[in-house]
C-alpha cells in the first residue's frame, strides 16, 4: 500500500462494508459496482451498507508472508461469503488452528496495515470467528 | 433542561498478560504487587490494535445499543494519551467508521487519564446550548509502560463511547451536573517523540490522584448538596485497585458502592477509558431510579466529577450490545515475549 489518494477513495468500502444493490434483480455487490451485470441497462443501482456477518467459503493459512506483514504469521487469510451474497478475502483475526470452512465470522474495525513509521496508517475491516 | 447519556459502548482487546508473568521476566514479587496495586492482570491489544480501533468499535456499541440514526451527530471527540497519530485527528477515522460524517464537528482530546470525561463535558456544553442533537465522546488508549517500570504491571489497553444527547425519551442515564477541580501538577506526564511516560513514582499519589479526585468528588457534593450515601453506586478513576478503594473511604463511600464498576483488577488501567469503563459496568447492571457518582482523574492534573442517575430507558438498550463482564470474560493470556511483540518493545531487525 503506497497510495495515499487510492486508499482514501476507497474508505467507505475499507471502513464501513459500503457496497451496491441493483433494485431491480435484488443482487448485492460488494466491492460496489455502479453497473448491474444482470440488468445492464434497465438495472438500478444504490448504494447498500452490509451487515458484516457471513461465512468462510475457503481459507488459507500464511506462514510467509508479504513485507509488513511478516510480525503477524500464522494468519488466516479467507474468502468470506456475506450474508447477502458477495464474497470478499479478508484476514481472519485470532489463532488459525480454531478456523474451519463454513465457520461464522463477524466484521471488525482493525489496522490492515501502514507505510513504515512515517506513512499513513491503513483502516478497515477484517473478521472475527462470531462462533464461541 | 436534562441531559445525559443515550447510549454507552465498551471494547477491551482479549488477550491478557498476568502480573505474575511480568514480575517472572523482572524479578519482582508477583504476591506483593498483587496485593499492593490490586491488580492480577491487564488487556494488551493484538498486533492490529490501536486506540483508533479500539474507539471505533467502541462508538459502533454505542450506536448499536442507541439505534439512533449517525447522521445527528454533530460532534465526535476522542480522548486519548495514545492516538496514533501525532498530527491527524483519531475522530475523523471514528466519525467516518459509525457514518457520522461529514457535517459534524470534530477534534482529538488529551488530558492522560482522564480526556474522555472532558471530552463528555465538551458534548454536554454543545448539546445543551443547542448547537449540536447529539455528541460522542470516547476514550480510548493503548498506554505504555516502560519495560521493568511499575506502570508495566498496569497500562491496558481499552475504550468507551458515550452518546450524549438532551431528548429525554433517549436518554439512558441522566447527567445532573459535572464539576472539575484543575491545577498544574506535574505528576506524570510524556515528552514529544518519547516512547514512554515518565512519572513523579509516590508523588503521583497524594498531590496528584488523591488531591485531585477527592476535592472534585467534594466539590460535586457541595454543590448538588448530595452525600455518598445517596448514592448507589460509586467510581473513581482506577490506575489500580487500591487507590479508588482509597478515595472512596475517604469520601465515605463504600467497598459495594464501588463494586460493579472496580474492574481494574481483571483488566488493568485503560487510562482515558478507566473511569468510563467502571461507569459502563455500573450502567451494565444499574436499575431505573439508581444514581451513579463518579469521578475521573488525569495527571497533569485534574479531575471530573458526574452525578447521574439511570432512567427506565436503561432496560430497552442495555443488551443491544456486549456489556464489559461479557466483553472481558473470554481472554487469550499471552507470554512476557508475545506482549513485548504486541507493544512494539522488541522489533524484528
Amino acid at each position: 500500500m503506497s497510495s495515499v489518494p487510492r486508499f482514501w477513495r476507497s474508505i467507505g468500502s475499507r471502513y464501513n462494508l459500503e457496497g451496491t444493490r441493483c433494485k431491480e434483480c435484488g443482487e448485492y455487490f460488494y466491492p460496489p459496482r455502479n453497473f448491474c451485470v444482470n440488468c445492464r441497462r434497465i438495472g438500478h443501482i444504490e448504494p447498500y451498507k452490509f451487515k458484516g456477518t457471513g461465512e468462510i467459503i475457503s481459507y488459507t493459512i500464511i506462514h510467509t508472508a508479504a513485507e509488513g506483514f511478516e510480525d503477524q504469521t500464522p494468519y488466516t487469510l479467507a474468502i468470506i461469503q456475506l450474508d447477502e451474497g458477495p464474497r470478499l478475502t479478508s484476514q481472519v483475526v485470532g489463532d488459525p488452528e480454531n478456523i474451519h470452512i463454513g465457520m461464522r465470522v463477524r466484521s471488525v474495525f482493525r489496522k490492515l496495515g501502514e507505510d513504515g513509521e512515517r506513512g499513513m496508517i491503513y483502516y478497515g475491516t477484517k473478521f472475527v470467528p462470531a462462533e464461541s | 433542561m436534562t441531559i445525559g447519556i443515550v447510549s454507552y459502548g465498551a471494547y477491551v482487546p482479549r488477550y491478557r498478560i498476568k502480573v505474575e508473568e511480568i514480575a517472572r521476566v523482572w524479578g519482582d514479587n508477583a504476591e506483593a504487587l498483587k496485593s499492593g496495586l490490586m491488580v492480577y492482570e491487564k488487556s494488551v491489544p493484538d498486533l492490529d490494535e490501536d486506540a483508533a480501533t479500539i474507539a471505533v468499535e467502541a462508538a459502533r456499541y454505542a450506536m448499536a445499543r442507541s439505534g439512533v440514526d449517525p447522521e445527528r451527530i454533530g460532534a465526535v471527540y476522542t480522548g486519548s494519551e495514545s492516538h496514533p497519530y501525532a498530527v491527524k485527528p483519531t475522530s475523523t477515522i471514528v466519525a467516518q467508521a459509525i457514518g457520522a460524517t461529514p457535517n459534524m464537528t470534530a477534534a482529538d482530546f488529551e488530558f492522560a487519564c482522564k480526556a474522555g470525561t472532558a471530552a463528555v463535558q465538551a458534548c454536554m456544553g454543545l448539546v445543551s446550548s443547542g448547537m449540536i442533537d447529539l455528541g460522542i465522546a470516547i476514550g480510548a488508549d493503548v498506554s505504555q509502560g516502560a519495560p521493568g517500570d511499575a506502570l508495566e504491571y498496569t497500562a491496558a489497553a481499552g475504550g468507551v463511547a458515550c452518546l450524549i444527547g438532551r431528548n429525554e425519551s433517549e436518554i439512558a442515564a441522566i447527567i445532573e451536573d459535572t464539576y472539575s477541580f484543575t491545577t498544574d501538577t506535574p505528576d506524570f506526564w510524556r515528552r514529544e517523540g518519547m516512547p514512554y511516560p515518565e512519572h513523579g513514582g509516590r508523588f503521583t499519589g497524594e498531590p496528584g490522584y488523591f488531591k485531585h479526585v477527592t476535592n472534585g468528588a467534594k466539590g460535586l457534593l457541595e454543590k448538588l448538596g448530595t452525600k455518598p450515601d445517596d448514592y448507589d453506586y460509586a467510581v473513581f478513576h482506577q490506575p489500580n485497585g487500591k487507590f479508588p478503594t482509597k478515595a472512596a473511604k475517604t469520601l465515605g463511600f463504600t467497598k459495594s458502592q464501588i463494586a460493579p464498576g472496580l474492574v481494574v483488577p481483571k483488566i488493568g488501567n485503560t487510562y482515558s477509558g478507566s473511569c468510563l469503563m467502571g461507569i459502563a459496568a455500573t450502567l451494565d447492571q444499574a436499575k431505573p431510579g439508581d444514581r451513579i457518582f463518579a469521578t475521573a482523574f488525569g495527571s497533569g492534573a485534574g479531575s471530573d466529577a458526574f452525578s447521574i442517575t439511570v432512567t427506565d430507558r436503561i432496560e430497552e438498550i442495555r443488551n443491544r450490545a456486549p456489556t464489559v463482564s461479557e466483553l472481558i470474560k473470554d481472554p487469550i493470556y499471552i507470554d512476557y515475549a508475545r506482549y513485548a511483540k504486541h507493544k512494539g518493545k522488541i522489533r524484528r531487525s
